[in-house]
């Protein structure tokens, strides 16, 4: 049996105390009226120090705001690509040009205004966002661990039954996690933050692609899916675990057999609701954009994070002495998944950028343009660290052995799946107003905080080492 | 005592082959070469080879393919003739290094394994109408063999092979 060391909980609740106080103080210095939006943006002009800025700024601001904006990003783009030609193809013809120019006419005061007001949205959404980005990263970062535990099960893989138990106390953060990403949900629904732009009825009234979705992007549909999911979910993990500790104690293989087939529906049932998960919790940010990729995308991405977070609690657990069966040929297998799944997932983020990159359409490529354009180092920081830095430290297969070496990539791999989910949503919400600081770092650190104080508390509750699982001894003498 | 004799011991189970092999190497006779219809798992461990180092090679290989396609395409896409073909930039190898990714990835693939095997036909001397080095034909279907030099007393070799379960003894003048 493992006793949670009381370091490692004291670790975790001053994680969860620094991580409520930052949350709290992004929310409290989120700006709350456009007053306060006036200030900051009376300040940065100022700290631009120009005194022409102010219509520099304001050109800049409408051009981004074209980038970034929800409403009729693909019309403008449209629009202002074909006038540059018109205007180009038959630039003597002078006739062209008042056309062009009545449309760019517009009231500066009221544009003034506009921007203010968008401001103030991307503003009070930091803390949310924030928070959102953690909250869903770790709760997938379970169900990465739930798929890959249903597989090895489905599988019948003679390697995994020793850690069967490892990957179940990492999906006992699946409940608590869930419980708090679907009040963050509700939140949302209830119009406490603006998150989902589709769920603003301003929008919803006047913009015509978003009225077009409807039938699918409602808060009530939206909400029964994510109920639906986020139950099923919990009630495979539920009783699998139960069905695992009763075939302890049971006399033949009854609780196996059922196990084995509930794990492979549940792996159907979890490919359909994953794609349909990705598209509302974390395509819909951006409801004007699609790509039928994505689910799979999110999935890679937040699989490999799974496997990581078993292979770090597996190295904690063997270096403390709790894991007699687990040896380094087991090591080397999950070592091998991070190193596969990680190349998995670049290959899907390069699939999916290459084509819309490639065939440039407009509607499409407006998602790229603001995550190139505003956030590079993070959108190109996370190949680096998903893909460059596992491929070249996790290739050898020494290395794959070498605990410090393994922790050092998975510190790697994980953080740059937060930074893959932070791309993924922060574009959307906050635009250009991102920053890593104390909101996101506080939000990262109190769930930190609440998963490890979740998965060794429930680590505790049960002997680390199936007893009558019909692979076990063949697990406990795997060797590669 | 000739230095060109050699002692062919036969096996008929994989399971005794790696027992002989333990006791052979314990009792320091030099294991000339095993020969077995089938890769027998930890034979190589058993007998003290050294790990192999055709990953390291194909590694290299890999490198050397990125680069050769990484330059053949700058060459050609972008010093030599950067036209405009369906806007896409050519200005530098950066903006449109999307489109030649799957080259890239490819040649990396094509010159890693390629180079790899024809690596590994090199170091262990494969061709075709090499002529086959097969001491005996049952190796290749269901025995083992393991041949070591003689050195000392033959009588006293042959005796500890048959007490190491070998099916056959053979005492082999190699030329």
């Amino acid at each position: 049996m493992y006793t949670f060391s009381s370091k490692l909980k004291t670790f975790s609740f001053v994680l969860m105390i620094v991580g409520i106080l930052g949350i709290g103080y992004g929310f409290l210095t989120a700006p709350k009226t456009i007053q306060d939006v006036e200030t900051i943006l009376k300040a940065e002009e100022s700290h631009e120090g120009h005194e022409a800025a102010a219509v520099n700024h304001e050109a800049k601001a409408e051009a981004q705001e074209a980038v970034a904006n929800h409403e009729e990003v693909a019309k403008t783009v449209v629009d202002s690509t074909s006038h540059d030609t018109i205007a180009k193809a038959i630039a003597p013809v002078v006739a062209a040009k008042p056309e062009v120019a009545t449309e760019k006419v517009v009231d500066p005061a009221k544009e003034h205004e506009e921007h203010a007001a968008h401001v103030l949205s991307q503003l009070q959404n930091k803390p949310w966002a924030a928070l959102y980005v953690a909250c869903i990263f770790f709760m997938l970062i379970t169900m990465g661990a739930l798929a890959f535990y249903a597989i090895q099960q489905v599988a019948q893989a003679g390697w995994s039954p020793v850690l069967f138990r490892v990957m179940q106390g990492i999906t006992s953060y699946l409940l608590p996690g869930s419980i708090i990403f679907f009040i963050i949900l509700l939140a949302s629904g209830f119009h406490m933050n603006h998150l989902f732009i589709w769920m603003d009825e301003k929008v919803r009234a006047t913009d015509e692609i978003i009225k077009g979705k409807a039938g699918y992007l409602n808060f009530p549909f939206w909400i029964i899916r994510a109920t639906l999911f986020l139950t099923v979910w919990n009630l495979y993990r539920f009783f699998s675990r139960k069905n695992c500790l009763a075939q302890d104690e049971s006399n033949d293989n009854s609780y196996y057999k059922k196990n084995f087939k509930m794990s492979a529906a549940f792996l159907v049932f979890f490919i359909v609701s994953e794609s349909i998960m990705s598209w509302d919790w974390i395509m819909s940010v951006d409801p004007h954009w699609f790509s039928t990729l994505f689910g799979w995308y999110v999935f890679a991405s937040f699989f490999v994070s799974g496997i990581t977070a078993i292979q770090m609690v597996t190295l904690y657990l063997k270096s403390k002495g709790y894991l007699e069966n687990v040896n380094s040929s087991h090591i080397h297998d999950l070592s091998k998944f991070m190193f596969g799944i990680s190349v998995f997932w670049t290959y899907l983020w390069f699939s999916q950028f290459m084509l819309i990159w490639y065939a440039n359409i407009p509607e499409e490529v407006t998602y790229f343009v603001m995550r190139i354009e505003h956030y590079n180092i993070t959108f190109f920081g996370a190949v680096a660290m998903n893909f460059v830095f596992p491929i070249l430290l996790l290739i050898n297969t020494d290395f794959k052995r070498i605990a410090w070496i393994i922790v050092m990539a998975g510190i790697v791999i994980l953080f740059g799946h937060y930074i893959d989910f932070f791309n993924m949503i922060m574009p959307a919400t906050v635009g250009d107003r991102w920053f890593i600081g104390i909101p996101e770092i506080s939000s990262l650190a109190f769930f930190l905080g609440l998963f490890i104080y979740v998965v060794f508390s429930a680590l505790t509750k049960a002997p680390l080492v199936p007893k009558r699982n019909p692979f076990i001894e063949e697990s406990k003498h795997f060797h590669y | 005592m000739s230095s060109n004799k050699v002692i062919h011991a036969i096996y008929n189970d994989d399971d005794v082959l790696m027992d002989a092999v333990h006791k052979t190497r314990a009792a320091h006779h030099h294991i000339e070469e095993v020969f077995t219809p089938f890769p027998v798992h930890g034979l190589d461990k058993a007998m003290g080879i050294a790990p192999t180092r055709l990953a390291i090679c194909a590694f290299i290989y890999g490198c050397i393919g990125l680069s050769v396609a990484t330059t053949m395409m700058n060459y050609i896409m972008i010093q030599d003739w950067p036209q405009d073909i369906g806007g896409k930039p050519s200005f530098s190898y950066i903006q449109n290094m999307p489109a030649f990714v799957p080259v890239m990835f490819e040649m990396t693939v094509f010159f890693a394994a390629h180079l790899m095997v024809i690596t590994f036909y090199m170091r262990s001397k494969l061709w075709p109408f090499k002529k086959a080095e097969n001491p005996d034909l049952r190796t290749t279907d269901d025995h083992f063999l393991m041949e070591v030099a003689v050195k000392g007393d033959e009588a006293e070799l042959v005796k500890f092979f048959e007490g190491t379960g070998a099916v056959e003894v053979k005492v082999i003048d190699k030329h």
